[in-house]
This record gives C-alpha cells, structure tokens and sequence, in this order.
C-alpha cells in the first residue's frame, strides 16, 4: 500500500471513531428509555423486551404537547421579526450606508461577543420592573436584542457580496431605496435570510440559561429548558428521563435532517457565533 | 439629437447634470440607509447595551434585590479577584480551553490533514450527518446523555469493565478528581464535529499548486502539514479556536445539568457562579462584578486571537 493509501485509511479510521464517539451517549440514552421503568439499566445493553411504551409514558408525564406548544409560540415570537430587522438594517448598512455606519457596525459587532451569563442578572430586574416576568415575552424581547449582532452581521456580508450597480440601476427605474429593497435585494437574499432562520430556530429552540431564570412554570418555557425541570422532577426515574430527553430531541433532529444540506452550509457559516 | 449634443457638456457640470446621483438623492439614501438600521438597534440597544451598562453599576453596590442598595465601590471587584471562591470558577474557565478548544482544534487538524484531497465521497457526507448532531440537540440534552454515561452503571464503566479496567470504574462525575475532566470531555464531544468539518472544508480550498510545489521540494509529510496546510488553514483555525474559547469561558447548561460545579467546587465555571450569586444567594452585586470580569476576559482573549485569524487576508 502506498504511504497515500495508507495516510486516508488513518483519516477514514479516524473520521469513524469520531462518529462511533458520537453516537455513543445517544445509544445509552435509547437503549435506556427502553427498559422496564423503575429499573437501572447497566451501560448500553438491548433490553430483552423494549417497551416502547415510555415514550408515550414521557410523553404525558412531561405534559410535553403544551410545552411543544410553547416552544413554538417563543420560535414565532422571536424568529420572524429578527429577520425582518436584521434584514433591513443589513441593507442599510451595506448598500444604502449612512455618516457613522461603521461606527454603529462596530458597536453591534461588540455584541457577538458578551457572553448571555453577562446580561441575565440586569435582564431579570429589567423584565421584572416591566412586569413581563414568568410571562415568554421575558424570553421573546431578550432573545431579539441578543440575536441581532449576529443577525445583521450576517445580512451585512450578504449584502456587500451584491454588485454595487444593482441599486443604481433600480433608481434609474425610479425605484426607491424601499422600493429596491423589497423588489430587488430582498428577493435575492432568500438563501441567506432562510440559513438565518434555521440558525434562529435552533439557537432559541436550545436556549436553556434566560429560560430557567425569567420562567418558573416549565410549561411557559422553550424545550430545553423545560428538560431541566425535567430532570428536577423526575431525577430517580432514569427510564423516563432518558425517553423525555429523546422525545425533547425529537423535533431539532428532524428539522435538522430535512433541512440538512442547507443546515450544515448555515451552521459552518454560523460558526462566528458559537 | 438634443441628447446627443447635450452630453459632452455634462461633465464639466458636475452635480447639476440631470439624471446623475446628485448630493440630495445622497442625502436622501443616506436618511434612509439609517432609518432602514435604526429598528434593528433598538432592541440590541434595550436588551444588550443597557443591561451591560446596568450591569457595572449593580458591580458598585452591594444589593439584595429587594432591600436598599448600599455603595461599596470596588470591594465586590476586590473580592473577585483576590478571594479563592471567586477566583477558582475563572481558574477553571481557563483549564476548560484544553478540553474545548484544543483537543478538538487538534484532532480536527489532523484529520483533515489526513483526509487532505479525498473527493467528497459517502463517508465524508455521513460524517457531515452524524457529527453535527451534537451541535443540532440542546445542550442539556447532551449533558443528561453524559450524565448517564458517566454514573456507576452507565456505558463508560462497561466500556472499563470489558477491557479488564473495571477497577478504575467510578461514578465519574462525583469523583473530587475525575468530576472536572469528565465534564470537559462533554464539552469536547460537542465541538469536536464542528471543528472536524470547519477544517476539512477549509482544507479543500487550499491550492492544490502549493502542494504540489512541496512535493517537488521534496517535503515530506510532517514538514508539508506546517509549511503548506497550518498556514492555508490559518482563517478556519481563527474561527474554530474564537468560537470553541468563548464556548469554554462562558459554559454554563454542561455544568448545571451534570454537576452543579460539585464535587465541592471541582466544576464551578463562572456562568454558573453568576447565576447561583444572582438567583440563589441573592448577592446582585457581586454576581455583577463577575459578569463584568467574565466579560471582559472574553473580550481580552477574543480580540487578539481575531486579528491573528484576519491578519492572514
């Protein structure tokens, strides 16, 4: 074998034990979730008669439909209006442009990196005064301000990567910049306002920290954080924890398999935010 | 016709040529280009900006919040930076870079290396599937996954057990010792996938010229990895290294889901440490000065590895 065969057999071994890595905490939770509840299953091992019936178990004991339900309120609450601002101002910023534009793109830019431990203290006295404490809007107005620093970031290099004549030619049309904008630039940025989307969705989907400190009542929360009470809850039953942590999965790994080509472009692009 | 002898004119009238960008529709873009940012920077300005600022002025007092404030200066940053309670989650903070940033940057380096110039074959595209998985789940999700693996009855024991190590089985993560890897190697886990598939994407864009230029130097492999492949991939190194340090000094759902910071304070990370001053003890304004200090570690540590990355432009 020639030292080429022999260097990509090394990264093939290497790349399937990452994902034999990988796989193995997902496996001891499933083969978990499947054994007699009350039980402690040891390590990862088939159980002779899976009861595929924990799930519905989980299911009702998490009261997971009505936290599905809110989960998807906060998605709607959050993810619509950010792409619309961040959209709006990413064009204002690359195409338009105004007296002090980078001054304001270098303050955003400081955003990207505050970690949300930083704010939680000052956000929960905020939304506190505001009366909006243990109700989702004490998540839904967080999250937006959170999300916008990466948000027009990323409309702003789409926009700059845009041919600078698209703009003249629109005006020359007697276009004006609000008519260029939803005639002209917005329709081209579909790909790059829908990658946003499916990183919104997941990013507020998996917020888990402003979750638990704005909400008491687990069944106003996102998923994750609604898994934490979970585990509070139900921290002696590992069968049905393991169950309603699939089941809490569940919904982020489908969309992650249907959107799957455009997800992994968007989350290698999303890095920058972590 | 009259266009025709008009135009050779227009240019020595510059700005009072019709049809042309005169200032005022540059003005009036440039009105508008502000109005267009302005909605996006009120929530960032309400939800970011202010909390920030409020935040470094809850650090000069020392408040329970709900009694009086009392202003104490900058005794809680004293206390941040000189009592061990404190210091020790910023100590760990730091320790948690090996496991979050360089064992993943480092083994992802090496297999893209490795895996340099296959063609995007089957194995390539399920790993693709399979190791974004973890970056997909919530967090917490993957922490209660660990958390069962890691207990006395769970895989990683039978894994010990059926090589003949069943003496070193434990439960790991209540172990004074072991309690602190066990929780970096979750936070390795997570972020292995995504700097695997940052490098080798990153990896495939290098001219394959340069390459071949080594070999015909007579390179060999070792010397090929620093010569040609650690310099192309300097972009992609800066992002996986920015993005898996700000993971590292800002964790916080691994920690509260596996242990809590327990054993003692083996795990306590200052995410944690923020939120158990602010919602448990009540202690606002040292919870405060640490958010403060957290944030301005990041900031410190973000900046120049930033510029590093961007210098290579």
């Amino acid at each position: 074998m020639n030292p080429r065969g022999t260097r990509l057999l090394a990264g093939r071994s290497l790349l399937v034990l990452f994902m034999a890595a990988t796989a193995v905490p997902f496996l001891s939770l499933f083969t978990t979730a499947l054994a007699p509840q009350g039980s402690t299953p040891h390590g990862i091992s088939w159980p002779s008669h899976p009861h595929w019936h924990n799930f519905v178990d989980a299911f009702n004991a998490a009261d997971l439909l009505p936290l599905l339900y809110s989960s998807c309120l906060i998605v709607l609450g959050v993810v619509p209006i950010c792409l619309a601002l961040c959209a709006a101002a990413g064009y204002g910023l690359a195409v338009l442009g105004f007296p002090g534009a980078r001054l304001v793109f270098g303050l955003l830019l400081l955003g990207l990196t505050v970690p949300i431990e930083s704010l939680i203290t000052p956000l929960y006295y905020q939304m506190q005064s505001l009366g909006l404490l243990n109700t989702r809007w004490a998540l839904i107005l967080p999250l937006i301000g959170l999300f916008m620093p990466f948000g027009v970031f990323w409309m702003r290099t789409f926009f700059q990567s845009l041919p600078k004549e698209l703009l003249e030619a629109a005006s020359v049309d007697g276009a004006g910049p609000w008519a260029a904008f939803r005639r002209v630039h917005l329709p081209l940025a579909a790909p790059a306002v829908s990658s946003l989307a499916i990183l919104l969705f997941l990013w507020t989907w998996n917020q888990f920290i402003l979750s638990i400190a704005m909400i008491d009542d687990p069944s106003k929360r996102t998923a994750a954080g609604a898994l934490g009470a979970f585990q509070g809850h139900y921290g002696t039953n590992v069968v049905l924890l393991s169950a309603g942590a699939l089941l809490i999965m569940l919904p982020t790994i489908a969309v992650f398999v249907v959107f799957q080509r455009h997800f992994v472009k968007a989350l290698l692009q999303g890095a920058v935010k972590g | 016709m009259t266009l025709t002898t008009d135009r050779p004119q227009a240019p020595g009238r510059r700005g009072s040529a019709p049809r042309r960008p005169g200032a005022g529709r540059r003005r009036r873009r440039a009105w508008a280009g502000l109005l267009f940012t302005l909605p996006a920077l009120v929530p960032y300005a309400l939800f970011v900006l202010r909390p920030l600022l409020t935040s470094v002025q809850y650090s000069l007092y020392d408040w329970n919040g709900i009694g009086v404030a009392r202003f104490v200066g900058l005794d809680n940053y004293r206390a941040v930076l000189t009592s061990s309670d404190e210091l020790t989650p910023l100590l760990h903070a730091f320790e948690l870079i090996g496991f979050f940033t360089v064992i993943p940057v480092a083994l992802g380096l090496v297999t893209a290396a490795l895996l340099h110039g296959l063609p995007d074959g089957p194995l390539a595209r399920t790993a693709r599937v399979v190791l974004f998985v973890p970056q997909v789940i919530p967090l917490v999700a993957a922490a209660l996954a660990w958390s069962w693996v890691y207990s006395s009855d769970g895989a990683f024991n039978q894994l010990l057990r059926a090589v003949g190590l069943g003496g070193w089985s434990r439960a790991w993560l209540g172990d004074f010792t072991w309690a602190f890897p066990a929780v970096g190697v979750i936070g390795a886990w997570v972020l292995l996938g995504l700097c695997t598939l940052l490098l080798m994407t990153g990896i495939n864009k290098i001219d394959p010229t340069l390459y071949d230029a080594a070999r015909i130097d007579g390179t060999g492999p070792v010397q090929e990895f620093f010569a040609v492949t650690l310099p192309g991939l300097r972009r992609e190194i800066g992002v996986c290294v920015t993005v898996t340090v700000i993971a590292a000094l800002a964790s916080f759902d691994i920690v509260y889901v596996t242990t809590q910071g327990g054993p003692g304070d083996q795990t306590m990370v200052p995410g944690l440490q923020i939120f158990q001053l602010a919602f448990t003890q009540r202690d606002v304004g040292l919870a405060s000065a640490n958010a403060i200090v957290l944030m301005v570690l990041v900031l410190l540590v973000v900046t120049p590895l930033q510029r590093i990355s961007k210098g290579a432009e």
